[in-house]
């Protein structure tokens, strides 16, 4: 182990000695991609006389395989919530208490004591949403609030519906379609979602992310989606809808965090602060299009997104939502094993 | 008292020596940056996958064994990993069609490009390496452009009246190959071009006047001529090809998995880093046996035909 240690002190002493040579006022985001609004960071910089860099991830996995192998420069990240526990406990995120920030006041209560990090301890609301199905009404009018759509697809898309490859959403998207619990490792449960999974994929065309452009020029008449993608597709064609399952559907969040590693401490917890301000959420959501979690910011919301039915879940759907959770490992490995027998 | 002979010979001894430890640092650093990171890779397809990602240093075979062999989750029976052979015969599948498509495609391209003048071979040469100044990620797209339902080929037949409804080539193992064979049809034509621009033409003329027909020219002249060419094209089409996962993925749908997806996976959301460093081991241990295999074959059949 020792070569690892070394790698480590030597990217170390480089990054150190590039950030020596910055200004002081810095800020390093590590965020997925597309998702930070310009706008937002632009008044951040001006308020606080901070240059902000941002650095795009792909995928949960990726960002905390990097933070992980440390000495990224990095100050802040923004992990979902299924892996915000992982984050917590491998010793990766500085304990900033953002509970006790001035702006906290604002978290809306259902967001002010997750499970996933009790008493706000580490991290900061930056968006949720739900993840469904979308579906064009030209090629379908049928009922389209159930995973059916997916997992036992109408004649009329056969061939036509595009299921985004993320494996967790998928396998829990067929567990409540047969009945099960999410994380469930019942065999029998994981039979039925294998041989519904197995059958259900001659009907797809494809297993994509770009759904956006896809759903656009008429490749996929329908697909499972989040909800913020849902409502981009229909502003450019009003004949995409989104539909919450009526079997279940996954709630996410994504949290902005401090890296233990951070060297701009004092700006990333300004930056936590920042925007839970209900004027900043408003202005991250009209980038990302998705909802925050910050009450009194709806005033600041784009007049489109205000009653847009892909950011405000409906009454009836609401209790059928559910937060999808971070599945043992050991379970994780029997979905891998369904999920490489699927796109085998 | 030395001979001028022993002096000589110690001063090319000496010139030797100091060669060697001239090119020792650039030696060294070839031998660690070739090495170095296939260690690690071997490395970890022994030890345990951690829980989230990653590796604990602990050591184990067990990723070994689950390439080629697979617990049920079901009935916990032992059995070949059917999985993992279905999709490493579907990535082999692919190379070997591409390989064909671009052989069939290149070595006309390259016999009319070593046939015409000296002055614009240059220029065809030149237009055979335009792709390459373009990304692979683009050129794929740009394929993507061209066939999917909305894409040119289908409006203009849509426009001409000869189709009715547009004809479904996206995520089709033919738009897979109509993207890998654009893709890696210029690594066919330049070492197959290479051979043929060296081809003596009077022999094509000696075959003719002894009336050899067409075929028989092509057979029995050009192509044992060529061949090392040929082969070196097929090498460097199929090994990529096996490898392959930009165009796959974005031409085929992502629905059916090739060995970079299944390697991906693990290293992703499958969070088995050891068994991601097996299956890639074991990938290039087979490509290597394969290409041992043909590189020896094919020098064999030359030498009975030269």
């Amino acid at each position: 182990m020792n070569w690892k240690t070394t790698a480590t002190a030597v990217g170390l002493a480089l990054l150190a000695s590039t950030s020596l040579a910055r200004a002081d006022g810095v800020l390093n985001i590590y965020n997925w991609g597309n998702y930070t609004s310009p706008d937002v960071i632009k008044k951040f910089e001006a308020k606080y006389n901070v240059k902000v860099t941002i650095t795009d991830y792909d995928s949960n996995d990726t960002a905390l395989a990097k933070v992980r192998q440390g000495g990224t420069g990095f100050d802040i990240a923004v992990p979902s919530q299924t892996y915000v526990p992982i984050w917590i406990k491998e010793g990766l995120l500085l304990e900033t208490d953002p509970g006790k920030m001035e702006n906290f006041k604002n978290v809306a209560p259902e967001w002010a004591n997750p499970e996933f990090d009790p008493g706000r301890k580490y991290s900061v609301p930056w968006a949720w949403g739900t993840i469904g199905v979308v579906v064009n009404t030209d090629a379908y009018k049928g009922p389209a609030d159930t995973w059916g759509i997916v997992f036992n697809t109408p004649d009329e898309l056969k061939g036509k519906v595009n299921v985004v490859p993320e494996m967790g959403d998928v396998i829990f998207a067929a567990i409540k379609y047969v009945g099960g619990q999410q994380c469930t490792d019942d065999k029998a449960v994981l039979k039925k979602v294998r041989d519904l999974l197995v059958a259900a994929k001659p009907n797809w065309i494809a297993m994509e992310y770009n759904t956006i452009e896809k759903m656009g020029a008429g490749d996929f008449k329908a697909t499972s989606d989040w909800n913020g993608s849902a409502l981009r597709q229909r502003l450019a064609n009003p004949a995409i809808h989104y539909n919450y399952p009526k079997e279940g559907f996954g709630l996410w969040s994504d949290n902005v965090v401090v890296l233990k590693e951070a060297k701009n401490v004092e700006n990333a917890k300004l930056f936590q602060n920042f925007i839970m301000d209900p004027e900043n959420a408003a202005g991250l959501s009209a980038f990302h299009r998705y909802a925050n979690a910050i009450t009194g910011s709806d005033k600041y919301m784009p007049a489109d997104m205000k009653d847009a039915p892909e950011v405000v879940i409906p009454a009836e759907a609401k209790p059928k939502g559910e937060f999808q959770k971070m599945c043992a490992p050991e379970t994780q490995e029997l979905y891998t094993k369904i999920w490489t027998e699927l796109q085998k | 008292m030395a001979t001028a002979e022993e002096v000589a010979k110690a001063a090319e001894r000496r010139d030797v020596r100091d060669r060697w430890l001239l090119s020792a640092p650039a030696l060294l650093v070839i031998f660690l940056a070739a090495t170095g990171p296939l260690l690690i890779v071997l490395v970890y397809s022994f030890l345990t996958p951690g829980s989230y990602g990653d590796v604990k240093w602990q050591f184990s075979p067990e990723a070994w064994i689950a390439v080629f062999l697979e617990r049920d989750i079901f009935d916990d029976t032992l059995s070949i990993a059917a999985a993992h052979v279905t999709i490493f015969l579907r990535s082999i599948k692919l190379s070997v069609v591409t390989t064909i498509a671009t052989l069939a495609l290149g070595f006309p391209t390259a016999y009319f490009m070593a046939t015409r003048s000296e002055k614009t071979r240059d220029l065809w040469l030149f237009l055979i390496t335009i792709p390459f100044w373009t990304n692979l990620l683009i050129r794929t797209f740009a394929v993507l452009q061209i066939i999917r339902n909305e894409g040119i080929i289908n409006t203009i037949l849509l426009k001409l009246g000869i189709i009715s409804a547009p004809i479904q080539i996206l995520y089709t193992d033919t738009a897979i190959l109509i993207g890998m064979a654009y893709v890696y049809l210029p690594l066919m034509v330049l070492p197959i071009y290479a051979s043929m621009e060296k081809l003596d033409f009077r022999l094509v003329e000696a075959g003719y006047d002894l009336y050899a027909t067409r075929f028989q020219v092509l057979r029995r002249i050009i192509f044992p001529l060529v061949k090392p060419g040929v082969i070196a094209g097929s090498i460097l089409v199929f090994i990529p090809a096996l490898g392959a996962y930009v165009t796959p993925s974005v031409l085929g749908g992502g629905k059916n998995m090739m060995l970079s997806n299944l390697i991906e996976l693990q290293f992703g959301q499958g969070r088995n880093w050891p068994l991601g460093s097996a299956l890639s081991i074991a990938v290039m241990i087979i490509v290597m046996v394969a290409l041992l295999a043909y590189v020896r074959n094919a020098g064999k059949s030359g030498v009975r035909h030269g």
